[in-house]
């Protein structure tokens, strides 16, 4: 099965920091990855490397057939193909939930208003939103606000979604609603590359994890790798995460 | 139709250039020093409780800010002469300078004294310092900290608009211009060399003024953040 | 002799009022679009644009908008073209209200946060999508007030226009100082007529940063 995801040896540096020392990684269709690691392991620079939202120094990143290292790359061509979710969910503040979604489809594929708005309910009810289309993000809860942003680069269509630590600005009775969605989007067969803190949702819905360490892959196994880690670090980070 | 610049004219004329620019600098610096003083009294009475000094401080803000400095200087000069006051033209440019700059120094510096943290008055406060004392220390000083760019950007426009001051026959710099304009009729070559001396000034000024501040500001010097 | 001061003299005032209006409309209108494309250039993604743009920026904020005036004036004359006041002073106001405007605009596009821009670009939005269908309407609002506050600048600015002998509202009380030797009372109405369009520009402006702060938590 090829790679939809494939990292190769890629270093990056902000001035005279380095902050990934040569990751490599692999993600097949329809997987679900989970990335953990302590803050500065370099994980949230790694995910915002593959949507070229930061440019590497050194190494090969393709994502679905997309050259990213490429400095000639067609950023808008990749991002067509790569949804991203962010931890401070970024919504449009002057526009509402349903303008949130539709704005992309309408103005970027140029859908029609009418399917773009068919597009948009869709969304909105897979992540369990429809009756808040007419809504402005600032009517929102923060989780539901984060279901939103999901909703509007599901829309989009992508065949890869990144999700940057989306639950680490809510509040823990709210986080529940949003990894909910997303394990949804897991089962229904997306693929994903999620940095998180969550280490029941990273045990649960991943099928691999990755522990990233001093901007290095350090670590990666399945759901039962937290419970009997390999190495030394992963052994501290989880006795002092859980 | 081709125009030849000619700049040669204008060379005879520099030092009287100099002198015009040296005139501008000098009724700059007379409103600034006046103008910050004058205007952090009136901005000190608008906070008053004494309702009626407040209006009326309110009311000279808001009058110099909504009229024309030019409207301003006439009423001030030929004014004053109808009244049988003849002042040499430069003293009544720089009266009705202090008057203009005075209130939107005002205005700033207000801005800059409700900034004060409601904590630090309380705190001042129990500590036993007097009214005058708490004012000094903990709120103008601070204050004038907090406002000194914006405070020093409008003392700059006003440099700029002392040109203004040509139209009762000041002698500075777009006075003397208008001099050699007429006696050389190279009028937009002088124009051009009067808007670079006038950018030099601009210059010079911004650097004079980021140079006090480093002086004046310790905390800012040391700390590079703004309070 | 002096004249007595009458109606007339008011009507005349009025009459230079409407120009001073029509002027700034002018003014601003103009200086309004073309300070949009320098703040366009202000933020452009190349750093010679942005930086050319700087430096002609910072050299019209750096001379008086009289010396401007003058250098439109005579400036025009000399390739022959005989221009009239109205279009002198309105060139002038152009460029010193799209130099001063497009400092302010550029203040409220980057006070937008940049993070609506990723946002937007990860939408595989072009850069001039997300100016216009997320960056501008948010920066519109923060623009609003301060832009409202420089119409009070234009009108008053306009008054220099006087100088080169357009007769707006200075340049008639001017004239009728000079026959009637009143200075206070020409000069007190003609400030007074000023201050009535100013203030309540200025009032509006203060309503509308008040509104701005409310909104925001």
């Amino acid at each position: 099965m090829s790679a939809v995801i494939e990292l190769k040896d890629v270093h990056k540096s902000f001035g005279l920091v380095e902050v990934l020392k040569g990751v490599s990684l692999s993600v097949a269709r329809g997987e679900a990855i989970a990335v953990i690691g302590r803050s500065g392991s370099g994980k949230s620079t790694a995910l915002r490397c593959v949507n070229r939202l930061e440019t590497i120094q050194s190494g090969e990143i393709t994502v679905c057939g997309h050259p990213v290292h490429d400095p000639r790359l067609d950023v808008r061509k990749l991002r067509l193909d790569v949804g991203i979710v962010f931890q401070s969910y970024n919504l449009f503040p002057h526009l509402t939930v349903e303008e949130n979604i539709m704005l992309a489809p309408v103005t970027v594929k140029k859908l029609r208003k009418a399917q773009a708005r068919d597009l948009t309910a869709e969304a909105l009810a897979r992540v369990g939103l429809a009756e808040k289309a007419q809504a402005y993000p600032e009517q929102l809860s923060g989780g539901q606000q984060q279901r939103v942003a999901i909703a509007r680069s599901l829309a989009m269509q992508p065949q890869v979604m990144l999700f940057d630590e989306v639950t680490s600005a809510l509040d823990p009775e709210l986080t529940g609603e949003v990894l909910r969605v997303m394990e949804d989007l897991a089962k229904g067969g997306m693929t994903m590359l999620v940095v998180t803190h969550e280490m029941g949702f990273a045990r649960r819905v991943a099928d691999r994890i990755v522990y990233m360490h001093q901007g290095r892959v350090w670590e990666v196994g399945d759901g039962t790798m937290l419970a009997n880690p390999q190495t030394p670090e992963l052994r501290a980070f989880m006795s002092h995460d859980l | 139709m081709k125009y030849k610049f000619d700049f040669g004219a204008l060379v005879e004329y520099w030092p009287q250039l100099l002198d015009g620019a040296l005139v501008t600098l000098e009724m700059t610096a007379i409103s600034t020093v006046s103008g910050l003083a004058f205007g952090t009294l009136v901005a000190i009475g608008r906070r008053s409780h004494n309702r009626a000094l407040s209006r009326l401080c309110g009311a000279y803000v808001e009058t110099v800010r909504n009229t024309p400095f030019l409207i301003q200087l006439f009423f001030i000069y030929f004014g004053l002469a109808s009244a049988g006051l003849r002042l040499p033209v430069f003293v009544a440019a720089v009266i009705a300078m202090v008057f203009n700059v005075a209130a939107y120094t005002a205005e700033i510096v207000r801005a800059g004294m409700d900034a004060t943290p409601r904590g630090q008055l309380e705190a001042a406060d129990s500590l036993g310092m007097s009214t005058p004392q708490i004012y000094w220390h903990i709120v103008l000083r601070p204050a004038l900290e907090r406002v000194y760019p914006a405070l020093t950007a409008q003392y700059i426009l006003m440099m700029l608009a002392t040109s203004v001051t040509s139209q009762i026959s000041v002698e500075e710099l777009t006075g003397i211009a208008n001099n050699v304009q007429s006696n050389t009729f190279r009028s937009f070559e002088t124009f051009i060399v009067v808007a670079v001396i006038y950018l030099v000034l601009t210059l010079i000024l911004k650097l004079a003024f980021w140079l006090l501040g480093l002086a004046l500001f310790t905390r800012r010097r040391r700390l590079g953040t703004s309070l | 002799m002096a004249q007595p001061f009458t109606l007339a003299h008011i009507g005349y005032m009025l009459d230079g009022l409407l120009w001073t209006v029509i002027l700034s409309a002018l003014a601003f209108a103009l200086g309004g679009v073309a300070a949009f494309g320098v703040m366009l250039l202000r933020i452009s993604r190349f750093r010679a644009v942005r930086l050319g743009a700087f430096v002609v920026v910072q050299i019209i904020q750096g001379i008086p908008l009289l010396v401007i005036l003058f250098a439109v004036y005579f400036g025009l004359g000399i390739f022959g073209i005989q221009v009239p006041p109205l279009a002198a002073a309105g060139i002038a106001m152009m460029i010193y209200s799209a130099a001063f405007l497009a400092e302010i605009w550029r203040g409220c596009v980057e006070a937008v946060p940049r993070t609506q821009f990723e946002a937007a670009e990860c939408l595989a939005l072009t850069r001039w999508e997300a100016l216009t269908k997320v960056i501008l309407p948010q920066a519109l609002r923060l623009a609003t007030p301060p832009t409202v506050g420089f119409m009070v600048q234009v009108v008053k600015s306009t008054s220099l226009a006087s100088v080169v002998g357009f007769v707006e509202l200075t340049r008639a009380a001017q004239i009728i100082n000079n026959s009637t030797f009143q200075p206070f009372l020409v000069f007190g109405i003609a400030g007074a007529l000023y201050f009535a369009v100013c203030w309540p520009l200025s009032a509006w402006s203060r309503v509308l940063e008040r509104k701005l702060h409310v909104g925001r938590h």
